[in-house]
């Protein structure tokens, strides 16, 4: 899939956000007054902004509000629902923590867990696509939730929780990552199936439908900077997951130990959401004779 | 709306004969004329006369070659759009409700009034029948030609889609899935009309007919017998002239 800069800011700014709103509306830490001020903005510029930049890959964002009315089916809408009521729960709470100095808990917890039902809404966005078998199973939404509150609870300065909900997300994306290589074969797509001419024999492609590309190659049968894959593993891994738990481990918990920490997390996780989307293989290759040659490679290593 | 109807009373859509398409590509010229001048906004080309030209198209012809066990490969042309399944997942991934399968003929649509041009659905969708348009911004896919079909002010020849009308092989079949007696139904049973990509579970209504079983090459071979000239040799002046030029 195309790694589209939009979404890939979106899915990490919005996750850390929320993933911060979660901690703080648990009380985690206790924040009033001018304090209170500045973790809750930070915690919705990076939310908001996140989910500013996710408009930017629309066709026609001025029609976007139009995205709240399908909830019943579209995890995109139910994704628009849980946003809007997570800001508006952790902003009457954070308004009663800063402007009032009172902490009121059932606020607070309606607000955490709207924020992480928000990052698990935006999860199933692309759990629910069995047409790229990558995302199709129920380690993407674990992957996504277990990434944004790690780095919530770093910015939350939780350092226990932090340390335990880093490894969790350090296996997780191992898991994901090995067994997402080889889902694609596992779930028996190939250009046979794809064309429904296996009966006769192998199948090849002949001839593309056009000479020049299309927005389905651009959009989906993305291939640019696969070879740097495992390169781009080992630094997203030690970004996100060793480094914060090694300062984690080293340094007492203060605001400059968890900025060093947020910061490798933050190059980490970008360089992970960038495989998430650039690894992705959409069925659609098949058609274009894309899919055969990487299968094959992979079942071979 | 984004439910898909339980059932519709109607199953409209396409068989395509795979043993008679020559790959021309008629059909993608003449959908694209027709769905340009139509129904919502056109289907736009970037860089039409430039060096790196592409557009939107609702349908494509690709060209497979398959190769058997023994004996020689053969080329399938494969024309591709939209199969309007009954479980169409680009419909109920749709946030926005701009995507819906009709309940009175099963047509999947866009209203592109209401597509925000998120591309979710095109990503839902294993058969690449949805293309956003790179000028409009809105999703554009094949509309089983609603504009054609209904319209009484067409002669009843032309109320088909436009792919169907022209296609010269007559490889490309137009009607109503839920009639078991329908011309489409019959093809369908008669020649083991098959879905594409079964295990994505999206029960397609376009149905594909599988290439006829080649000749084989030794069937043909001439046996001795067949090679034995049939006259009895030139009579007359021609037979004179065949024995005097013998002789020479």
């Amino acid at each position: 899939m195309h790694p589209a800069p939009s979404v890939i800011v979106f899915t990490v700014l919005s996750g850390l956000g929320f993933g911060y709103l979660a901690f703080l509306g648990l009380g985690l830490p206790t924040v009033t007054g001018w304090s209170a001020f500045f973790c809750f903005a930070l915690g919705y510029a990076m939310a908001i902004g996140g989910l500013v930049a996710s408009t930017f890959h629309l066709g026609n964002p001025q029609r976007a509000l139009k995205a709240f009315s399908q909830w019943q089916t579209s995890w995109l809408s139910r994704e628009a629902w849980l946003s809007v009521g997570a800001l508006v729960f952790m902003g009457l709470y954070g308004f009663c923590a800063v402007f009032l100095g009172k902490l009121i808990a059932p606020l607070g917890l309606i607000g955490a867990a709207l924020s992480v039902a928000t990052v698990f809404a935006t999860a199933m966005i692309y759990t629910q696509l069995a047409t790229i078998p990558r995302w199709n199973h129920w380690l993407t939404p674990l992957h996504l939730v277990s990434l944004s509150l790690a780095g919530g609870a770093v910015l939350a300065l939780q350092w226990r929780a932090a340390f335990m909900l880093l490894v969790i997300a350090g296996v997780v994306q191992i898991l994901h990552w090995v067994l997402g290589d080889r889902r694609f074969a596992e779930r028996g797509h190939t250009i046979e199936t794809a064309t429904g001419l296996g009966d006769i024999g192998k199948v090849r492609m002949f001839e593309p439908p056009h000479t020049g590309t299309n927005y389905l190659l651009k959009e989906m049968v993305y291939v640019v900077g696969r070879k740097h894959a495992q390169k781009l593993r080992v630094i997203a891994f030690i970004g996100m997951i060793v480094l914060p738990v090694a300062i984690v481990l080293i340094t007492p918990a203060s605001p400059y130990s968890a900025g060093a920490a947020i910061l490798c997390f933050l190059v980490g996780t970008f360089a992970s959401r960038w495989l998430f989307f650039a690894e992705a293989e959409h069925v659609v290759g098949l058609y274009y004779g894309k899919r055969t040659e990487r299968s094959q490679a992979s079942n071979a290593s | 709306m984004t439910q898909l109807p339980d059932q519709t009373d109607k199953k409209l859509g396409l068989v395509i004969d795979l043993d008679t398409c020559v790959g021309c590509h008629a059909c993608v010229i003449a959908c694209k004329g027709w769905n340009t001048e139509n129904y919502g906004a056109p289907l736009s080309d970037i860089d039409a006369y430039g060096g790196d030209p592409q557009g939107s198209f609702l349908n494509r012809v690709h060209s497979f070659e398959v190769q058997p066990c023994e004996g020689a490969a053969q080329t399938v042309h494969f024309p591709k759009s939209c199969l309007h399944c009954e479980d169409a997942p680009c419909v109920t991934v749709c946030p926005t409700g701009a995507s819906y399968k009709r309940s009175e003929d099963g047509i999947v649509l866009v209203n592109e009034d209401a597509c925000i041009g998120c591309g979710l659905c095109a990503w839902a969708c294993p058969y690449g029948a949805r293309e956003l348009d790179q000028a409009a911004g809105v999703m554009k896919k094949c509309t089983l030609c609603v504009d054609r079909i209904y319209n009484e002010n067409l002669p009843e020849e032309d109320q088909v889609p436009a792919c169907v009308r022209t296609c010269p092989s007559g490889a490309r079949h137009f009607g109503d899935f839920s009639d078991p007696d329908s011309n489409v139904s019959r093809l369908v049973a008669e020649r083991g009309g098959m879905d594409l990509m079964p295990e994505q579970g999206t029960r397609p209504v376009n149905k594909y007919l599988p290439p006829r079983p080649k000749d084989k090459m030794r069937d043909l071979e001439p046996t001795a017998t067949e090679l034995t000239s049939v006259t009895e040799g030139p009579k007359g002046f021609l037979g004179w002239l065949d024995k005097a030029l013998e002789a020479i």
